[in-house]
């Protein structure tokens, strides 16, 4: 692969700067603070940004690191396992869906919002032991989508905006 | 899709418009099949071992669902109300009652976790409770 240290370098700053979108969304006010589990996800932005120029791969490797970096920070070891669960399955999904090339960074973002959801919902259902969370994935679906069309927007626009750096 | 660097391209325009619909299509039919999914969820939830009874706010007595029971709830200054809990195969019911519209008493039987019973006139709750229920929430 060429430029290796080059693509590293970009995917280093990427990572930063999902680090900084995630203690961004820290900081912001919560709009529906009772409900755990709702958050806007600013840090996908620069997720979804590298999964179209760079590809799964490099996605994945991007949405570990952030995970694991704000877990130490901010979180514990169980947002940490809740965080990996979700953004397997969003990755999956949103690569198999832009794969598919029928949807806009917009459709592709609500998917992977929503399924984050569902992967947490799902961790929190074996790690609790209790299939009761079931219904609690109707609010977050909602919440999801609304958070996956804005972070969509925001991406598309990166996507276009970024000038494609040669790699 | 009026942006600028795709004023000149038609191709790619009618390439967005189309997406933009799919990506409501898409949204909808998200939207749809996990309501679909969380109303089944709904209706099988799990079923609740316990039921609690509140008389005016405050904590009467918890009663287990697979115990066979009959518990009077006296209520009133000195008691002089009553609504008779029946639990009988893994389901409550007010068996009878003394308040003026016997509604609680016409009540179904409940069983499943946060189904309740209410008696307005004598304030009593009868909910449905799964005594595991004391696991955190989730932290996300």
């Amino acid at each position: 692969m060429k430029n290796t240290s080059k693509r590293v370098a970009f995917l280093g700053c990427v990572t930063a700067l999902a680090l900084v979108l995630a203690y961004l969304e820290i900081l912001l006010p919560p709009i529906v603070n009772s409900i755990p589990g709702i958050k806007l996800g600013l840090p996908n932005i620069a997720i979804i940004f590298v999964l179209y120029r760079f590809g799964l791969r490099d996605a994945a490797i991007v949405s570990f690191m952030r995970i694991l970096v704000v877990s130490l920070l901010f979180g514990n070891p169980m947002t940490f396992a809740y965080s990996v669960a979700g953004a397997v399955l969003s990755l999956v999904v949103m690569t198999l869906l832009r794969k598919l090339n029928f949807l806009s960074t917009v459709g592709v973002s609500v998917a992977g919002g929503v399924f984050h959801n569902v992967g947490q919902i799902l961790t929190a259902m074996v790690l609790l032991g209790t299939a009761e969370l079931g219904y609690y994935l109707i609010v977050l679906a909602v919440t999801g989508t609304v958070a996956g069309i804005l972070i969509g927007l925001c991406a598309g626009v990166a996507i276009k905006r970024v000038p494609n750096l040669k790699m | 899709m009026t942006d600028k660097t795709n004023r000149d391209m038609p191709a790619v325009q009618a390439d967005g418009r189309r997406k933009i619909k799919n990506d409501i299509i898409f949204i909808a039919v998200l939207l749809v099949a996990v309501s679909l999914i969380g109303l089944c969820v709904f209706l099988i939830r799990g079923e609740g071992d316990s039921v609690t009874v509140t008389v005016d706010g405050k904590a009467y007595g918890t009663y287990r669902l697979s115990d066979d029971v009959r518990v009077e709830i006296r209520t009133g200054d000195g008691g002089e109300h009553v609504n008779v809990l029946v639990i009988k195969d893994g389901k409550a019911y007010i068996e009878s009652a003394d308040c003026p519209d016997g509604i609680c008493a016409s009540h179904r039987a409940i069983h499943r976790e946060g189904e309740s019973i209410v008696c307005l006139p004598h304030k009593v709750v009868v909910t449905v409770i799964s005594s595991d229920k004391n696991a955190p929430d989730v932290v996300v």
